[in-house]
């Protein structure tokens, strides 16, 4: 069977805009992900205890209000504090280049602006998942 | 055949008639308008000094037969039922619309400052943004504010915070306009008492409570309480302000958050008349009198990119509003019946991409709010999509509003694109559209139900994927985006950055106001506040004693939530 | 240390995992899953079904919470539909969960059908079994609810609820087949809509003249709920605990396990032969060959399935 990748997709913060993140939700659907969309305003810890019970292999957050500086790292740091840190962490919203810049520099994903085509979300998945969660040996 | 015939023997029969009802219109029309208080110092003609007349008709073109009763039954005349062609029977030759930019940012101080050098620069109303915490009403020191105190708009967490905001500012000299849904109460109980500290009576206060809970639902997701109760906290407002405030808007119903979530035009001119007529039987079913609180209920829409469709949804929104509010609510006052309306460019056609292009978007869609005879107006910033827009593209945004005003001359007459085919069809067909929506709507068993069944959260996100899939399918070229790519692009906008101390001085300020207040005092006024909310009794009252002993915002939203509930949304994808 | 090592030390990231290795038909997971099978299990399995729109993930949410503050753990596996053209599932299941996500004792899991009908992912027996092993006193499974019948819950579950709506009025007609056969426990929710009265009669009267208003000596309850704001979950749990007395007391007759064991074995045998006999076939492309022959006129397919059977040998 072709290996299923599985996205959960979360809203963090108190900002409401989903647009963004259901579009995504909806073109990764139709790519062939598995999605977990879990609604708006989890916090950090829902986050990441979501996308450890779901085991997936990637976290796409989508921030507009202005507070991903300390969403993302406050994220990271949960995903490596429980031995998660091989789940890819990515983003979109209203980000400014050197912020998405100081992002990925402290381990963060790629960070779409607003407009980026979902193809280029898709693509960018499809080459970056394939091998990234660690082997372990399961008996 | 001979139906054909008799409709035709039954027009020609009726032209004299028609032309008979035409003139006394137009008379009537000229006699407001000459009798109209508000009259622009200007000189109205083209550049090249020709004059303009206020206002054109079939009359102007070949005469009143040719475009037979149908003219007066759908348009009419500026400021005459249906009102398609204008609420007010001079427009803008009375009074350009109001410019009225939206802002606030970090703490009520700097707020209070930048409200100063505001005033002093002419301007007579304030437009008030709350931080994203007040808007979801959690306090500055919750953990649920992390990273956002002070970033989307002010932080309010007290009555403490109101006063410094208004310091110095006579209330009875502005009208404020502040954007507050879900705990639109709290905001304006702490209003009325900074008035009643200043010595100012209730009666006197003028501006707008965004306070439309249920485009929330439907669009922007910034809910607390589930609808029921949200309906109900509005009715007591309407309530209140038609007895103690009655100058002041107590809702703006919004279609601009709709259409912002990726609705179409006919879907937002849909949903929210479709909000507005559930207001209207919020407040009939609250036992008052349409007419007393329906003059108070005002509208916002989006301007999005398509030039003449976001010009008809606005001439179609009057007529359907004034039809409606007439026929099915039995409003009589005109004033029930006027469809006044805010603008604001549509921030979700800004590109990150070639931001500077984004100006010439915004001066479209501002010129399309003003062909479709807005009443204010709020412009865009071209950095909006990349940070908080910085003081040089507010400007700009500003200058895009002065230059439409100043120099297009498309303000020298009155709704100019009517009797244009194009433009009268696509109003026809919205007001269709419209009217095909409240159908579904009320077969699905009205408002509160659709919004509880996730119908226009499903049809706005359907809407916006399939604009989506347009535009990476290249079906839709976005200049910048998927067309006229520049490789290498850099970006030259200077970004506005809110600093970390807003959230720590407004949290130090929150911890000082809870040591000096009287405690006991707190929670006694909570607990009647929660005793009266679990009757039907008007709950301002016992709301304006929490605000008076300094409750803290979060403080009074958890007594309601105890009692309410907390709203969950629908999954809809 | 491996991934099994730390499922047994109630390690969660571990058995997240391992549901995966099932779920993706990893090599070894048979071997995996014989480990882990446990015939003597303290598990009870509560299986919500029905028509969309009828609220089964609230529901779930507040059943699960009634048993959270009865002190027992909990496991929800929640089941999407896969969809037949992409490949691709939306999950949205959680949302609907939210008041659970977020306590500690409780674990929930979203599975997509991934192409087997019958409302349950062919996977889900198997991750079942990982969250008894995992130790969980209640699991509970929600369906797709795409309107469709679906068996397979109740031969998975103890307890099967079928949900419906005051809307799904028409469709009970519709449910005479499946649905009804399955359940043990009727709710109808959203019960402060019009028409759930009518629904309560009609259902009622429904089982009384089909005979079937007890099963193996259940007396099958139609319950009103109002899942949303909480109301009738205290009689829907209760009557859940009945009936798992009810079961419990089943399984003490003789016969009743093999019954339910046989029915297991019999479900996994066909799954997996047939899995493998086709992946047979397929693998030596003699199906085309045989595709040619049919529409050549050669042949016909209940020749070559004769000649086929005949070649399968155990």
């Amino acid at each position: 069977m072709e290996q299923k990748f599985r996205i959960l997709l979360a809203k963090p913060g108190l900002d409401g805009h989903d647009r963004g993140i259901k579009v995504i939700a909806a073109a990764l659907r139709d790519a062939g992900f598995e999605v977990i969309y879990t609604g708006l305003r989890q916090t950090p810890e829902q986050i990441v205890e979501a996308a450890i019970q779901e085991d997936v292999d990637a976290v796409g957050m989508s921030i507009l209000s202005g507070a991903h500086m300390t969403l993302f790292p406050a994220v990271m740091k949960l995903l490596k504090e429980k031995g998660a840190e091989d789940i890819l962490l990515f983003g979109g919203g209203i980000i400014s280049e050197q912020d998405a810049k100081k992002l990925q520099e402290a381990g963060c994903g790629r960070i779409f602006g607003p407009g980026a085509p979902t193809q280029t979300v898709i693509e960018y998945l499809k080459d970056t998942l394939p091998g990234r969660r660690k082997r372990e040996s399961i008996l | 055949m001979s139906d054909k015939f008799d409709t035709k023997v039954e027009t020609k029969g009726d032209s004299k008639e028609i032309a008979r009802a035409f003139a006394e219109a137009k008379r009537k029309w000229q006699e407001d308008s000459e009798n109209s208080k508000l009259k622009l110092n200007r000189k109205f003609t083209t550049v090249s000094m020709e004059e303009v007349n206020p206002l054109y008709t079939p009359e102007d073109t070949g005469g009143i037969e040719e475009v037979g009763p149908e003219y007066l039954k759908k348009l009419g005349f500026p400021g005459q039922y249906p009102y398609t062609r204008g609420v007010r029977p001079n427009m803008y030759r009375g009074r350009i619309w109001t410019m009225r930019q939206f802002s606030g940012f970090a703490t009520p101080k700097e707020t209070n400052r930048r409200y100063h050098y505001l005033l002093k620069a002419g301007q007579t109303g304030l437009s008030v943004a709350f931080d994203l915490p007040t808007l979801m009403g959690y306090d500055s020191d919750s953990p649920r504010s992390a990273g956002e105190v002070g970033v989307c708009g002010v932080a309010v967490d007290t009555l403490k915070d109101m006063e410094i905001i208004f310091d110095g500012i006579g209330l009875e000299k502005i009208s404020t306009s502040m954007t507050i849904n879900a705990p639109s109460s709290i905001l304006l109980a702490m209003y009325c008492v900074v008035a009643e500290k200043q010595g100012v009576p209730l009666h006197k206060l003028t501006g707008t409570l965004q306070n439309d809970i249920l485009k929330e639902y439907i669009a922007q997701k910034e809910w607390i309480y589930p609808p029921e109760p949200s309906l109900r906290l509005i009715a007591d407002i309407m309530e209140f302000c038609t007895n103690n405030i009655p100058k002041y808007n107590t809702i703006s119903i919004s279609g601009y958050h709709i259409r912002e979530a990726g609705a179409t035009a006919a879907q937002e001119l849909a949903f929210t008349l479709a909000d507005g007529f559930c207001y209207v039987e919020t407040g009939i079913n609250a036992g008052l009198d349409v007419d007393d609180f329906a003059p108070r209920l005002s509208f916002f829409f989006n301007s999005h990119l398509d030039f003449f469709e976001e010009i008809a949804k606005y001439r179609a929104a009057r007529r359907i509003w004034a039809r409606r509010m007439k026929e099915k609510y039995g409003a009589k006052k005109e004033l029930s019946l006027l469809m006044r309306f805010h603008t604001q460019t549509a921030g979700c056609s800004l590109t990150a991409k070639q931001p500077e292009n984004n100006i010439i978007r915004t001066a479209y869609q501002a010129l399309a709010g003003v062909l479709g005879g807005t009443q204010s107006l709020h412009t865009n910033s071209m950095d909006e999509t990349l940070a908080l827009p910085s003081e040089k593209a507010v400007t700009i945004a500003l200058r895009t509003q002065q230059i439409i005003s100043e120099e297009t001359g498309v303000v020298n007459t009155i709704d100019p694109l009517a009797g244009s085919y194009y433009v009268e069809a696509l109003t026809d067909r919205l007001e269709k559209q419209a009217e095909d929506y409240f159908d579904e709507i009320d077969r699905r068993g009205g408002v509160l139900k659709c919004i509880e069944e996730g119908f226009f959260q499903k049809e706005i996100a359907d809407s916006a994927y399939h604009y989506q899939l347009e535009i990476d399918k290249g079906e839709r070229i976005i200049v910048g985006v998927n067309g006229y790519v520049h490789e290498d692009e850099k970006l030259e906008i200077p970004i506005l950055e809110i600093d970390e101390s807003v959230a720590r001085d407004q949290i130090a300020a929150l911890n000082k106001v809870k040591e000096e207040r009287d405690n006991d005092k707190v929670q006694r006024s909570l607990g009647e506040l929660k005793k009266v909310i679990k009757t039907n009794d008007n709950h301002i009252p016992a709301l304006l004693e929490c605000v008076r002993c300094y409750a803290t915002e979060e403080e009074i939203v958890n007594v309601m939530k105890s009692v309410f509930g907390e709203y969950v949304e629908p999954p809809i994808i | 240390m491996t991934v099994l090592d730390r499922f047994y030390k109630k390690d969660r990231s571990a058995l997240s995992r391992i549901i995966s290795f099932i779920e993706n038909r990893e090599d070894g997971y048979l071997e995996l899953l014989s480990r882990i099978y446990n015939i003597s299990s303290n598990s009870y399995k509560i299986g919500i079904t029905g028509p969309p729109g009828s609220g089964k993930s609230t529901l779930v949410d507040k059943i699960a919470i009634r048993y959270l503050e009865k002190g027992f753990s909990v496991g929800i596996i929640a089941v999407d539909p896969t969809s037949p053209f992409t490949g691709g599932a939306l999950l949205g299941d959680r949302i609907r969960m939210q008041d659970l996500a977020s306590r500690g004792e409780v674990f929930i899991r979203s599975m997509a059908t991934r192409g087997s009908g019958g409302g349950l992912s062919e996977a889900t027996r198997e991750v079942a079994i990982a969250l008894e092993s995992y130790g969980f006193d209640i699991i509970l499974i929600e369906t797709v609810g795409v309107g469709q019948v679906e068996l397979d819950v109740a031969g998975l579950c103890d307890s099967t609820v079928v949900a419906l709506v005051p809307e799904s009025g028409d469709s009970v007609q519709t449910l005479k087949a499946g649905l009804m056969e399955i359940a043990n426990i009727f709710v109808v929710n959203k019960a402060d809509r019009e028409g759930s009265g009518r629904l309560v009669s009609e259902l009622r009267l429904m089982l009384e003249s089909r005979g079937q208003k007890q099963k193996e000596g259940w007396i099958l309850p139609v319950i009103k709920t109002e899942a949303i704001n909480g109301v009738g979950i205290d009689t829907l749990t209760d009557k859940i605990i009945d009936h798992r007395k009810h079961v419990e007391n089943l399984y003490t007759q003789s016969g009743y396990r093999e019954k339910r064991v046989k029915s297991e074995l019999i479900t996994i045998l066909d799954r997996k032969i047939r899995a493998r006999v086709l992946k047979e076939l397929l693998e030596d492309n003699s199906v085309d060959s045989y595709v040619k022959q049919i529409v050549n006129g050669e042949s016909d397919p209940y020749s070559i399935t004769e000649k086929l059977m005949r070649k399968i040998t155990i």
